[in-house]
């Protein structure tokens, strides 16, 4: 069910367009995230799912549209090259902080401990002390299943426990969005269900989490809200049953029909 | 073999130690601070900053350091402006422009391996401290010069094995360290071989200890690349 909002969205996404060179990766895409939603985004490769994702925390500046989290949106403005910057980087700092994100390829720092890496933010950034910072990543780290990996380096994991660990420091920051960009894609086939476990328990706590994903299942259980892209425009947007029960769209058809291909295929 | 000569031209040579270490260090030291502000100045993406930087590491790599040397000393006193500034009581002394050119030289270098072990850093790592809100200062401080240091840590061992070894040539323009002494002990006993025999064996000396220092703390510096010894203990406070 689509709640119906008595706040602001977590997340407001405006018309947002990005162009790499002659390519125009997204269209004036316009979005509202609200507390507790899990919004998964599908789409063929290349569809600007990703980049979408990346504008939000603006690893990726939009050309175009504006992003708004919790009521304040990012304040850009045209660069000097033509290109728009941020006004204030600090602000996009803090903005950050709230948008934690996990990626594909999980991107720990290898210098560091796991426990390292989930205390490193809060430390740092947010300026919270050691001994509360180290107390609570323990919690987090047992919560994701990785409580005795909490002093190896990141080269000695599986990569279900890399990404298990960039959930722990995501979480760590207290973000009040979550950003996951394809966290299962980089994982061999039988280590990515102990991924969607955890990201279905965060879902289940009522985190509002924005997934891109591969993994229609985990759209189709966990999400409550099911975003197609195609393109660079939102071709489909609701709930997972009306998405993947009654696609309108031939390009959707299309899209689900070649996913199932691909899951019932040899493997 | 004459154990007496050879024990005698050891310790006359010994006494140019410090001098060499001296040169050494300080060229080093002063070097490695100029190497990583040509280093920023590549890496700025600025033309401004990147083509002055690249155009001093063109000539600065790409001519002997015993030209510069010779440049130095016996070039800059040609022109009046030099005599008459400030600098001239430094410059019109073999030790500081021995010590300057090879200060030049090795920031040439350096620069090098400074800025191949800042882009060894993975950008995903970068993204990653980006998107928990790290400023620009912090990534640089926590992310990239950790792990740029130890990559770049071989090839600068090597650059202060070398730097060791280039002091020699400081003797040319009548400095007195090891070599410098070796030249003189030799024009007064015509004992080529011996002497050098003794002089190369300080140098030996020296960088062996140098080669074991550097790789003492490349141990160090990745923890990651070696087992972990006490799987319980708790993460040093990070600083």
């Amino acid at each position: 069910m689509i709640s119906t909002p008595l706040t602001q969205p977590a997340v407001r996404v405006r018309n947002v367009g990005k162009r790499f060179g002659n390519l125009e990766v997204l269209k004036g895409i316009s979005l509202d995230a609200h507390e507790g939603d899990v919004i998964s985004i599908v789409g063929a490769s290349g569809s600007g799912k990703s980049t979408l994702l990346r504008c939000i925390n603006m690893l990726e500046i939009p050309d175009e549209g504006e992003v708004v989290v919790a009521g304040e949106t990012i304040a850009l403005r045209a660069g000097r090259s033509g290109k728009r910057e941020a006004v204030d980087r600090a602000q996009v700092d803090r903005m950050r902080m709230q948008l934690a994100m996990v990626f594909q390829n999980f991107n720990l720092w290898t210098h560091m401990t796991v426990i390292e890496n989930v205390i490193e933010a809060p430390i740092h950034v947010q300026g919270r002390s050691r001994t509360e910072a180290l107390r609570e990543a323990e919690a987090l780290l047992d919560k994701v299943g990785i409580a005795d990996k909490r002093n190896s380096y990141p080269a000695h994991l599986s990569g279900g426990q890399q990404q298990r660990a960039a959930i722990a420091r995501a979480l760590a920051m207290h973000p009040r969005v979550m950003l996951f960009d394809e966290p299962t894609s980089a994982l061999d086939p039988e280590l990515v269900g102990e991924v969607l476990r955890v990201m279905r328990t965060l879902a289940d706590e009522g985190r509002t989490m924005l997934v891109v994903t591969h993994e229609m299942a985990f759209a189709r259980e966990v999400s409550n809200r099911v975003i197609f892209l195609n393109q660079g425009v939102i071709e489909e947007d609701g709930r997972p049953a009306d998405v993947f029960g009654a696609p309108k769209s031939d390009r959707l058809r299309q899209f689900l029909s070649s996913q199932l291909r691909a899951d019932m295929g040899p493997s | 073999m004459d154990i007496d000569f050879l024990a005698q031209t050891l310790l006359q040579l010994l006494s140019g130690v410090p001098l060499l270490l001296q040169l050494a260090f300080l060229s080093i030291a002063a070097g490695a601070i100029f190497a990583a502000l040509l280093a920023l100045m590549r890496l700025s993406g600025n033309p401004a900053l990147d083509y002055p930087a690249r155009g001093y590491v063109f000539v600065f790599r790409g001519t002997p350091l015993l030209v510069q040397i010779f440049l130095i000393y016996y070039g800059l006193g040609q022109f009046p402006e030099v005599r008459e500034s400030l600098a001239w009581p430094l410059l019109r002394q073999p030790y500081w422009c021995a010590l300057l050119a090879l200060t030049l030289n090795t920031a040439a270098y350096s620069s090098e391996i400074i800025r191949g072990g800042i882009l060894s850093v993975p950008f995903g790592q970068i993204e990653a401290a980006r998107a928990c809100g790290m400023s620009r200062w912090l990534i640089f401080r926590r992310i990239i010069v950790p792990q740029g240091l130890r990559v770049a840590l071989p090839a600068y061992g090597n650059e202060i094995i070398l730097m060791t070894r280039s002091t020699a040539l400081a003797s040319v323009i009548t400095l007195m360290e090891v070599t410098g002494i070796a030249s003189k002990i030799i024009s007064e006993t015509f004992r080529a071989v011996e002497v050098f025999i003794c002089a190369g064996l300080i140098y030996l000396v020296l960088n062996f200890a140098i080669s074991r220092a550097v790789a003492l703390l490349e141990r160090r510096l990745s923890p990651q690349a070696r087992e972990l010894s006490d799987p319980t203990h708790l993460p040093e406070p990070a600083r």
